[in-house]
């Protein structure tokens, strides 16, 4: 019984996000580089986050029409709970780098669940990684420039309050709490969401495929397993703008903290 | 206590190496797991709280919610990503 359902499920393994070329390849300086599938979906999202804001706010009208009031939404959400919300007022300077983070991510995001498109140009690492050290440049550009470069360091490494014993401990942490760890821990946190959620997802599709192919009382534990993929499917949309939400938030936050001058 | 270290003795002795790596990459998540979930028992556990004693600050109450529970999933979800990677 259990041998008729391992020959037709295929356990999702990493090779899953491993593309062929679609074309020629260019090699520049011994790296190959190819349009794939991959770039593929960067293409997608570029044109649909384009075509999004192209089509909807173009021509604002005083009165808006369906496509210009989410878009506005979407815009004022950004504005209100990530900018106001984290950095103030003075940060509204920032407000562009954070929306276009925003909705570029939301947009790689939102491919995971279109149909034939079941990837999401997040689930390689180095897409995260870009972004994440975009924004590690960002938060630690703002800090030199607010404290100067030694201030800066100053204001990382020895917060105030430190009793005189755990200063060098302290120091420590935070320089590679700041410095080394927040740009890995924002990167994993996207990479790992859609990656698992790919997983997911293939586990309980397939498997729902896998246990109906059966023909025998195991379609019972099919029609669970294909309610479960359903229930998933609408986890995995709040996942995406979850996570699109979380990294501009927390960049937002490390900007704020840079910024931050004690009175 | 000795019966019980003999026994374990006895067990790893027994497992062949890939026994102890199938053994490892199964408990990768399941101990992973452990820890976001209290955590996040009691973030949502203290939202709800919040939320139940000034239900004008719901708002502002849920979206710091959402930010605790996207930071606290990604450690989770290291677990769950490194079964397949290992």
């Amino acid at each position: 019984m259990t041998a008729v359902i391992l020959a037709t499920f295929e356990k999702p393994t990493t090779k899953d996000f491993v593309w062929s070329c679609w074309g020629p390849s260019l090699r520049i300086a011994g790296q190959a580089f190819c349009y794939n599938f991959i770039f593929f979906l960067l293409t997608l999202s570029f044109v649909a986050l384009f075509a999004f804001f192209f089509f909807t706010l173009r021509k604002p009208k005083v009165i808006p029409g369906k496509g210009q009031m989410i878009a506005e939404f979407g815009v004022g959400f950004v504005k209100e709970q990530i900018v106001i919300q984290m950095i103030g007022p003075a940060g509204m300077g920032f407000f562009a780098f954070l929306a276009s983070l925003f909705f570029w991510i939301l947009f790689g995001n939102i491919f995971e669940i279109v149909p034939f498109v079941d990837a999401s140009m997040n689930a390689r690492i180095a897409f995260p990684l870009i972004l994440a050290s975009i924004s590690w440049i960002v938060y630690n550009t703002v800090g030199i420039k607010t404290h100067g470069f030694f201030g800066y360091l100053k204001h990382v490494m020895l917060p105030p309050g430190v009793p005189l014993v755990l200063r060098p401990l302290m120091a420590l942490i935070d320089f590679v709490s700041v410095i080394v760890f927040r740009p890995i821990t924002l990167t994993v946190r996207l990479f790992a969401n859609m990656v698992a959620g790919h997983f997911l997802l293939a586990v309980f599709f397939l498997g729902t495929i896998a246990l109906f192919e059966t023909g025998n009382f195991l379609i019972i534990f099919g029609v669970f397993s294909g309610a479960m993929s359903v229930v998933f499917l609408a986890f995995e949309i709040f996942v995406s703008v979850l996570q699109a939400f979380i990294f501009a938030v927390l960049t937002a936050s490390y900007i704020a903290e840079a910024m931050a001058t004690e009175h | 206590m000795v019966a019980a270290t003999h026994l374990g003795a006895a067990v790893l002795a027994a497992l062949s190496d890939d026994g102890i790596k199938a053994i490892g990459k199964g408990l990768v998540y399941g101990l992973a797991a452990i820890g976001p979930g209290i955590g996040l028992g009691i973030l949502i556990g203290k939202s709800v709280e919040a939320m139940a004693r000034q239900p004008e600050y719901a708002g502002q109450v849920r979206a710091t919610m959402f930010i605790g529970i996207g930071l606290i999933e990604a450690l989770a979800l290291f677990g769950f990503v490194l079964y397949f990677i290992t």
